[in-house]
């Protein structure tokens, strides 16, 4: 068994309210990623599964049982630091088996639980370095050896991919995901990269300033983002937001615009509305009825698509097309928008509205 | 900037791009410098050399006038004397040297035991107060000893630690835990928290943490507070006379001192008996520079 559950976790470091209520519930077995900004309390969260931090309030759940106060040797945990925190003194070899020297394991069991690690890992050629004989991606990779050289109850890790290259950390994404899925254990991984959130985890946790914004499936963030903060944190390229209100079967856009009312929404004519619609919902080459008219603002090309940017009204709006696409800045252009997809939220509360029926 | 002739003629890739006449201004400046730091050096040497010079002359050169600087016998008669007494057996002296040895070792001791893992804590947890409780334990040392002598001589005398060894270690002890506890602190603060985490979430408690994991990374640190903790103990003067009476528990700063006084002093000896006492302190000092120099620049690098 593996469940990590906490519940109403509220920490403060003088000041700043580092948690604030915050309850998360980690199935056994699942790739629980807790995403945020720099700042949100993400290694807070993490320090306070493993016992680090004292809690103002709240209580900490493992396998069901109230672990609250008890030691981080006694919960059964592995975490990867966010700063590797290896041994400087130690060798990569003596680094990786420290979980399993703690736990008075035979020396044989250790040089083949060792050599299974770093060949999963390939750092077979770092074993015999130190701290300070390597790269910040080779210590985070010893750092995630010794974390995953045990068979715990959980593993925490924190951002344990963010040093690493472009290229590598696509392929330490896979590489962790596969280790995921033949370990078989519990995960509960931080990161405030929205990416490999989307791309690894089973379950998502929306962080930000030590509050849970949403709690979710990859999918059911990215679809349904419960507050405008979450539809502008995850996505990349940003979502765009307009401002406007219903008004009848229409939806006004503060800049003069209208387009249909999507037939979804409940709001009452007038209320302050913000439209958020994602650059792939948009299209300046397809031709549609629903279709806003601004100006050409910029293209960036990203290789495999551009991001054309356009400006309705004082707003710009990032869309996605292909490589071809070609403008000039100035030059008029018809936007299509698919409003099926489109996601309002009340623009004091930032809440999305209800979208029962979609 | 030291530019020998050779380098400034040298036809090599030429790193000194300012002019010739600020250049020739700047050796200049050296010569200057370095005739001062002579002179100073001079002054401030010559008591250690003249007690050298004593230490080893005979007592009829000792007190010739003019003063010989060269022409003089050489004899080890001096030293001899410090630990040997003329009836054979050892001197008071040697016990006195002895004393001072067992009181500052143990007091150092003692002070590191007790302050390492003080400075540790307020280091590592969150006390109530800290940044109060500290200062308070450092204003412990702004009192000057003689201040307080005359009380904890009192003090003493009333629960027989008057005369003792044990008074000495134990006063000693108190002006050096806050000194241990400052000096440590600061090193502790410069090892991250996050080793001992690890390693409870490998499995061990939390002073097995502090103990197989923080506490290596320290030694350098330990090593150069225990010199300085040492040195005190080993050069304090005023609570070694105060608090001390007989011979038999005597220390050596207040017995060499007493060595002054007589109708006649025998210089040689003193001087001897000084270069006796100092040179353990030169000599440890030596065998932990490297250390020293860690312990002392530890603060100043940026990890
Ligand atoms: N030991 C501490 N003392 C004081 N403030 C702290 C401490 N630890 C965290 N904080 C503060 O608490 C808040 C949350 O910190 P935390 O480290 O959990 O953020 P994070 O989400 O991990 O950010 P990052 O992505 O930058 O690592 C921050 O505002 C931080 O400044
Ligand atoms: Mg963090």
């Amino acid at each position: 068994m593996g469940t990590v559950a906490v519940h109403g976790l509220r920490k403060s470091f003088g000041k700043v309210q580092a948690l604030d209520g915050v309850t998360l519930d980690v199935p056994h077995g699942s790739f629980f990623v807790v995403l945020g900004p720099s700042g949100a309390g993400k290694t807070t969260t993490l320090r306070a599964i493993a016992g680090l931090e004292k809690l103002d309030a709240g209580s900490v759940h493992l396998d069901g049982k109230d672990a609250t106060g008890d030691a981080p040797a006694d919960r059964d945990l592995a975490m990867v630091f966010q700063s590797y925190a290896l041994y400087p003194r130690l060798t990569a070899y003596e680094n990786i088996a420290s979980p399993l020297r703690a736990r008075r394991r035979s020396s044989s069991e250790i040089a083949a639980a060792v050599e299974r690690m770093s060949g999963l890992l390939h750092i077979e050629r770092l074993l015999q370095r130190r701290p300070a004989q390597m790269s910040g991606g080779e210590m985070q990779r010893v750092a995630l050896a010794r974390a995953l050289v045990r068979s715990p109850r959980a593993f925490l890790m924190d951002e344990p991919l963010t040093n690493l290259d472009l290229k590598l950390r696509v392929e330490m994404r896979t590489e962790l995901t596969r280790i995921h899925r033949s370990l078989g254990g519990t995960f509960v991984y931080v990161t405030n990269d929205q990416v490999e959130a989307l791309s690894m985890a089973d379950y998502v946790a929306v962080l930000k300033e030590g509050k849970v914004q949403q709690v979710g499936t990859p999918t059911e963030v990215y679809e349904r983002p419960a507050n405008q903060w979450v539809a502008g944190f995850v996505g990349s390229p940003p979502i765009s937001l307009l401002a406007c209100h219903a008004e009848g079967d229409r939806l006004v856009g503060a800049d003069g615009w209208t387009l249909p009312r999507p037939r979804w929404t409940t709001a009452e004519d007038g209320r302050p509305l913000m439209l958020g619609l994602r650059a792939e919902d948009l299209s300046v080459e397809k031709r549609g009825d629903t279709s806003l008219s601004g100006e050409l603002y910029g293209l960036e090309p990203l290789g495999d698509r551009t991001v054309v940017d356009v400006r309705v009204g004082t707003e710009i709006l990032k869309i996605k097309a292909r490589p071809t696409v070609t403008g000039t800045p100035g030059e008029r252009v018809q936007v299509t928008v698919d409003l099926d997809r489109a996601h309002l939220f009340d623009a004091g509360t930032g809440l999305a509205l209800s979208q029962a029926g979609r | 900037m030291a530019v020998s002739v050779d380098k400034a003629v040298s036809p090599g890739p030429v790193r000194d791009h300012r002019p010739p006449g600020r250049r020739r201004r700047g050796r200049g400046r050296v010569v200057i410098e370095v005739a001062v730091l002579a002179v100073l050096a001079a002054v401030m040497l010559f008591p250690v050399l003249w007690m050298i010079e004593t230490s080893i002359k005979e007592n009829r050169d000792v007190y010739a006038i003019p003063a010989k600087f060269f022409d003089f016998t050489i004899t080890l008669d001096h030293f001899k004397d410090v630990f040997v007494a003329s009836g054979g057996g050892p001197t008071t002296l040697s016990g006195s040297f002895l004393n001072s040895v067992v009181v500052a070792g143990v007091s150092t001791v003692l002070a590191t035991v007790l302050g390492v893992p003080a400075a540790w804590a307020y280091s590592r947890f969150s006390v109530k107060a800290k940044k109060d409780q500290l200062f308070f334990i450092l204003s412990t040392r702004f009192m000057p000893p003689v201040v307080v002598v005359i009380p904890i001589f009192l003090m003493y005398r009333q629960v027989g630690l008057f005369d003792t060894k044990l008074g000495l270690i134990l006063i000693y002890t108190a002006f050096n835990v806050p000194f241990t506890i400052w000096m440590m602190k600061g090193f502790v603060d410069e090892v991250p928290a996050e080793y001992e985490d690890a390693a409870m979430l490998d499995g061990y408690t939390r002073l097995q943490a502090f103990w197989k994991f923080t506490l290596p990374l320290l030694l350098p640190g330990i090593a150069a507070t225990a010199v300085f903790a040492l040195i005190f103990s080993w050069n304090e003067f005023v609570f070694a006379i105060f608090l001390t009476s007989s011979d038999a528990v005597r220390t050596a700063p207040p017995a060499i001192a007493g060595l002054i006084g007589g109708t006649t002093v025998d210089w040689g000896l003193v001087a001897a008996a000084s270069i006796v006492f100092a040179l353990p302190v030169l000599v440890f000092s030596y065998l932990v520079r490297k250390h020293l120099v860690a312990g002392v620049t530890l603060g100043a690098v940026r990890r």
